[in-house]
């Protein structure tokens, strides 16, 4: 098969899969209202698929320190920190993140993918392990190729078989990198932290978690599950993105190893990508200090995911195994899976799609976000939404 | 070590089975994706049964030369022997 025709097979199989007219993984959004609001088609839609946990993407702070950062430094930086210099906003960003974690050092990196990559093909290599979670996200899974690592995976959240497989390395668990996530993003749960810790210093391991779903959700200041478990001093290296809580795009790493530092001069996703622009910059900054400030949108948050997890499950949907801001309805087939997603749009509401072999377990997920300003009347219309599709959903049961 | 790789591979064969159902004929020369149709994350999940099988470690990298039972009997085969 030519490289081509590869290509071919792959559309192939999504015209197979997908139904026609709509681009379900690339849907046009014609205009955007608010946070939570845009027009697609000619229809006014809620977002609830969008990861903007705490509403940010409009934040008047965010959205005037990105026009004055246009104004006085530029759109772009055009090259890389290494080529083209490290701006007065770089720093500066790199300090408030560390001093957010109560930690000695952070890269800034352009997307929270390149944070993920760039930090674990930094840290592992050749003759090391990379020991990863079988949920991990594809960036994880990117930057664990990329390292040229052996790559080990435990069954999720498991701690038994993590253990088992730490315990099979033998010697070579100290010079594994266990790698994790605050919250998952297919089934939002947890990941249980103290016995990971625990097992990482039982081995000798060095442990990385990423918070790109936790930052701003978890916690007091919103740290992520590193302060909502009190564990900051177990975890080596905390990755995040800017994506999602802090509304813009970039990725960081903070850590308290000194070496942190050289991953700057070996780490070829930082060494080789343009840097942040000034905008992304000075609206990321701003929009930090509204997420450690953020308790009441937190509490919001919480309370939005409870009122939504809750009337889901009293509808019988099958869910993710604890409420969080994501919250995945488990589908056994990709055709209920497209029919709730397909309903859901035709009720005015847009949410994620994930089919296998995405999706765990070869299941189909429909995955909500939610907002800390999603209205509570909001919540109740999905909910009904739901409520109705239930009824379509489930006589298509093979 | 060599004499244990019959045994490897009809323990292999057994866990195949579970993937794949009782029905379908197994042979060393059966292609793991395209006749067993194990998609790539299904093989992943198959090698975390493997591993624990024969209690060993099984990194993904070295799964990108792997197309056929044989191929994956015999990285079974010298991973264990390597230990």
């Amino acid at each position: 098969m030519s490289l081509l025709e590869k290509l071919d097979a792959v559309a192939a199989a999504r015209k197979a899969l997908l139904p026609e007219g709509v681009d379900v993984f690339g849907i046009p959004i014609e205009e955007i209202y608010s946070s939570t609001e845009a027009k697609i088609g000619d229809r006014r839609i809620l977002f609830l698929g969008t990861n903007n946990y705490l509403g940010l993407t409009f934040a008047p702070e965010c959205l005037q320190a990105a026009h004055k950062a246009i104004d006085s430094e530029g759109t772009g930086t055009t090259g890389s920190r290494m080529a083209n210099g490290s701006y007065r906003g770089h720093r500066d960003l790199e300090r408030e993140f560390a001093e957010f974690y109560h930690c000695q050092s952070c890269i800034v990196f352009t997307t929270g993918y390149q944070a993920n990559l760039a930090m674990i093909s930094g840290l592992a290599g050749a003759g090391d392990v990379v020991l990863i979670d079988g949920d991990s996200h594809a960036s994880i899974y990117d930057g664990c190729r990329l390292s040229g690592a052996e790559i080990i995976r435990f069954r999720h959240n498991d701690m038994v078989d993590l253990d088992k497989r730490l315990r099979r390395l033998g010697e070579r668990s100290r010079s594994t990198l266990i790698i994790i996530e605050g919250i998952y993003s297919m089934l939002g749960d947890r990941a249980p932290l103290a016995d990971i810790v625990k097992l990482k210093n039982a081995y000798n391991s060095v442990l990385l978690l990423d918070e790109a779903h936790s930052l701003g959700v978890l916690g007091e200041t919103g740290q992520g599950l590193v302060e909502e478990t009190g564990l900051m001093d177990g975890v080596d290296f905390v990755t995040g993105t800017f994506s999602k809580s802090l509304g813009g795009i970039g990725g960081y790493c903070v850590s308290n190893h000194p070496q942190l530092d050289q991953l700057r001069y070996v780490s070829r996703p930082y060494i080789f990508t343009a840097s942040p622009t000034p905008a992304t910059i000075a609206s990321t900054r701003a929009a930090l200090k509204l997420l450690r400030d953020g308790t009441k949108l937190r509490q919001q948050l919480w309370k939005n995911v409870h009122q939504l997890y809750s009337r889901l499950h009293e509808l019988g949907y099958q869910l993710g195994p604890e409420p969080s801001p994501v919250i995945a309805t488990i589908l056994d087939t990709p055709q209920q899976a497209l029919a709730l997603w397909n309903g859901l749009l035709e009720h005015g509401i847009y949410v994620n799609l994930i089919l296998p072999p995405a999706a765990p377990d070869g299941k189909s997920l429909v995955r909500c976000s939610v907002s800390a300003v999603h209205t509570s009347e909001q919540m109740d219309d999905v909910g009904r939404a739901f409520a109705e599709l239930r009824e379509v959903i489930f006589p298509i049961t093979s | 070590m060599a004499s244990d790789y019959p045994d490897t591979l009809q323990r292999l064969c057994h866990h195949l089975k579970q993937f794949t159902g009782p029905d379908v004929e197994i042979t060393p020369q059966t292609d793991l994706i395209n006749q067993l149709a194990i998609d790539s994350v299904k093989l992943l999940n198959l090698i975390m049964e493997v591993e624990d099988e024969f209690d060993i470690s099984v990194p993904i990298n070295a799964l990108a030369d792997v197309q056929t039972v044989d191929e994956l009997a015999n990285l079974i085969h010298q991973i264990k022997s390597a230990k």
